[in-house]
């Protein structure tokens, strides 16, 4: 998969998860960026993005993601 | 909301929490407020952010107190300034087997030694219950402990000296025995949660070590759930009735087409006996306390034949409303709420016909409908859905349906007379009115918190207040239990007065609805006088606070002769009444003097 097919689904889960229709995530975007990004969202997100791609984080990359381009690096690689 | 309705889409929960709680807040619902303290051992925000919706759902507002992570222990026995003066409702203590310490470390350990641990590991557990039950006098719900999913000796270790599973086992008996020996402790059964979700689907080692979950975050909503079936259950808030499809709901075939020889139930065939033991379960709810009622496109003649088979289980008489024929259902279970005097919200409706479910559904929103595919999936959807959640069992719930049943004679009876008041003398009515005595507290309790209609100021009261202000000097607080020829309809009116010099000002005044036009208020206010008098009261003043239910006691004050005294925009309401030359107003009820004896002795030696 690449970022272009992935980037518009990791979009609906952000919007969902941050109920923000306003949304627009790139590689670039990081927790700084959206304002209700806290711990409880940041596993809410980890959920939701595991659930729409059908992938399970490893330990080291939840705790490890930066920014969205590390997610989408990981999904690119093993979500369907 | 359908999406928090069982079976939900639990990822679907999680990923659109935010909506779903903007959705709730502004559907325009009335919901009453609560303060639930969770005290976890482990990290809690996402199950109250869950629960929240939850509750939200059922009609509750909740106000959250959270402790730090993992100090349950130290919040509840050394005490927390924060949490005192959030002053809880409800207590909710999340803990898990990842809270045990006691779980035998080793093989080799002794006998005795594991004894020891286990009463300790009790103990500590029940100091926390102890001390937060003595500090805040409000419902606790414990969690039980779920079983491991990763075991050393397979089997050995449910039986073995030193199992973990064997601890957790005995361990739970403990808590479940203490639960049932004391007041105010509710256990969440997690351990049979978890092998409803499976032990693989419910740990989750990585969301400990990450976030300190003690469960896989995809099955916090299922706890969440079943959390919150307790709560609303606690304010009153059950479904009440079971209102039941025929043909191939509760037995195979169509009755009409079949005859009573050609449906399938019994034991004849595989799914006669499925049916059977759908009948059996659906009685056992009725055993409870829950309300039993037909719905079907029948002839009533073709439908009677069918609970007239030998082998059914349910017969004519375990309903207390049936309704068979051929108009739309949602008209049919209108009809069966407003003779049974219960808000649709009150039932479940099961068919197996996804059609009428949808059309109820459509035309009656607030009914919760069960489409039946298999006997199954009808008793899954009844156990997980929680409609009928149990918090105690009080004499009144095992009589319930007896009660409805006596109720629906009555009306027929009524048809009869020729004035009403001949209709009242008829029922040869005998009241007892009397203090808040021990036996009555939880079924005043539970009044309190679910009266919603013929209720003046719709204040709700936990035990423990209730048990307050039995004991206060400065109340007058009755209960009134109305006996006619066809029943005893048990503790139906409570009314609470605060003595302020010589007025007493009404803080509670509620009559069950199911004794509505029988002149139970008056009886209530003659006694209400008659104590408020030898208290040296001169004046008693009424309050009505509208709520959105509570129209039809509007001007209840006023036929009770009270004079008004303030009226405010919003509807509510203000009256007295003198109490000089106060005439009684009841003529139709019998005061049984037989329970009040005591109190004249004590309080009036000279009569």
């Amino acid at each position: 998969m690449n970022t272009n097919q992935i980037i518009p689904r990791l979009n609906e889960v952000f919007r969902d998860v941050f109920d923000d229709m306003s949304i627009s995530v790139n590689e670039k975007t990081t927790a700084d960026d959206i304002e209700d990004w806290d711990s409880l969202a940041h596993i809410n997100l980890v959920a939701a993005v595991e659930s729409e791609f059908g992938l399970r984080f490893k330990m080291r990359e939840v705790s490890s993601m930066k920014n969205v381009g590390d997610m989408i690096s990981i999904i690119s690689e093993r979500g369907r | 909301m359908k999406e928090l309705c069982f079976p939900f889409d639990s990822q679907k929960i999680l990923r659109r929490r935010p909506a779903l709680k903007k959705q709730l807040l502004s559907d325009g619902t009335v919901r009453i407020k609560k303060k639930i303290a969770v005290l976890g051992g482990s990290t809690t925000d996402h199950i109250v952010a869950t629960l929240e919706l939850f509750l939200l759902n059922f009609g509750i507002e909740p106000d959250f107190y959270q402790s730090e992570y993992n100090k349950f222990y130290e919040d509840a026995v050394f005490g927390n300034p924060e949490l005192e003066s959030f002053a809880p409702d409800v207590i909710y203590i999340h803990t898990t087997s990842r809270n045990l310490t006691r779980l035998p470390a080793s093989p080799s350990i002794k006998h005795e030694q594991i004894e020891n641990d286990l009463n300790e590991q009790f103990a500590y557990f029940r100091q926390v219950w102890e001390s937060l039950m003595e500090q805040f006098n409000c419902p606790v719900i414990q969690n039980n402990f779920e079983l491991p999913l990763f075991r050393h000796t397979g089997s050995y270790d449910c039986w073995g000296n030193t199992g973990h599973s064997a601890f957790i086992e005995r361990l739970n008996v403990m808590l479940s025995d203490y639960a049932r020996s004391v007041k105010g402790l509710y256990i969440h059964d997690i351990n049979y949660l978890s092998a409803v979700c499976g032990l693989t689907n419910w740990h989750d080692t990585e969301a400990w070590y990450l976030y300190k979950y003690a469960m896989s975050t995809s099955v916090i909503p299922d706890l969440a759930y079943s959390l919150a079936c307790i709560i609303k259950s606690l304010y009153g808030k059950n479904h009440k009735v079971i209102d039941l499809d025929l043909d191939n709901t509760i037995w195979g075939g169509v009755i009409g087409d079949d005859g009573q020889d050609g449906i399938e139930i019994g034991p004849e065939t595989a799914v006669g006996q499925s049916f059977s033991e759908f009948q059996s379960f659906i009685r056992g709810y009725k055993d409870y306390g829950v309300l039993l009622a037909i719905c079907s496109k029948n002839d009533e003649k073709n439908a009677l034949s069918g609970l007239e088979h030998p082998s059914s289980v349910l017969k004519k008489t375990d309903f207390v409303s049936i309704k068979a024929n051929w108009g739309p259902k949602d008209r049919n279970i209108a009809e069966s709420a407003n003779e049974l005097n219960l808000g649709t919200d009150s039932f479940v409706f099961i068919d197996d016909n996804p059609a009428e479910c949808a059309i109820v559904e459509g035309q009656l929103p607030m009914v919760q409908t069960i489409n039946l595919s298999t006997v199954h999936d009808a008793m899954y959807k009844l156990t997980r859905g929680g409609y009928f959640e149990v918090t105690s069992v009080s004499d009144d719930d095992l009589r319930r349906s007896e009660m409805y049943a006596a109720n629906v004679q009555r009306a027929t009876q009524m048809k009869s007379f020729g004035s009403y008041e001949d209709y009242l003398t008829s029922l040869e009515m005998n009241a007892v009115i009397s203090g808040f005595k021990p036996v009555y507290i939880q079924r005043i309790t539970q009044l309190t918190n679910k009266s919603n209609q013929f209720n003046l100021t719709t204040r709700r009261y936990t035990e423990n207040e209730i048990q307050e202000v039995s004991q206060s000097s400065d109340h007058i607080c009755l209960c009134g239990k109305l006996i006619d020829k066809f029943g005893d309809n048990g503790i139906v009116s409570v009314v609470i007065g605060r003595i302020e010099s010589d007025t007493l000002h009404m803080e509670l005044w509620l009559m069950s609805c199911r004794v509505l036009k029988r002149d139970m208020e008056f009886a209530m206010l003659d006694e209400l006088v008659r104590h408020a008098k030898k208290k040296s009261i001169r004046t008693i003043k009424g309050y009505y606070y509208r709520t959105p239910k509570n129209s039809m006691v509007a001007e209840l004050y006023g036929t009770l002769g009270f004079t008004p005294d303030e009226k405010h925009e919003n509807g509510d309401s203000v009256w007295y009444l003198d109490l000089e030359g106060y005439k009684n107003k009841n003529k139709v009820i019998k005061i049984l003097e037989k329970e009040n004896e005591d109190e004249h002795k004590s309080n009036n030696p000279t009569s």
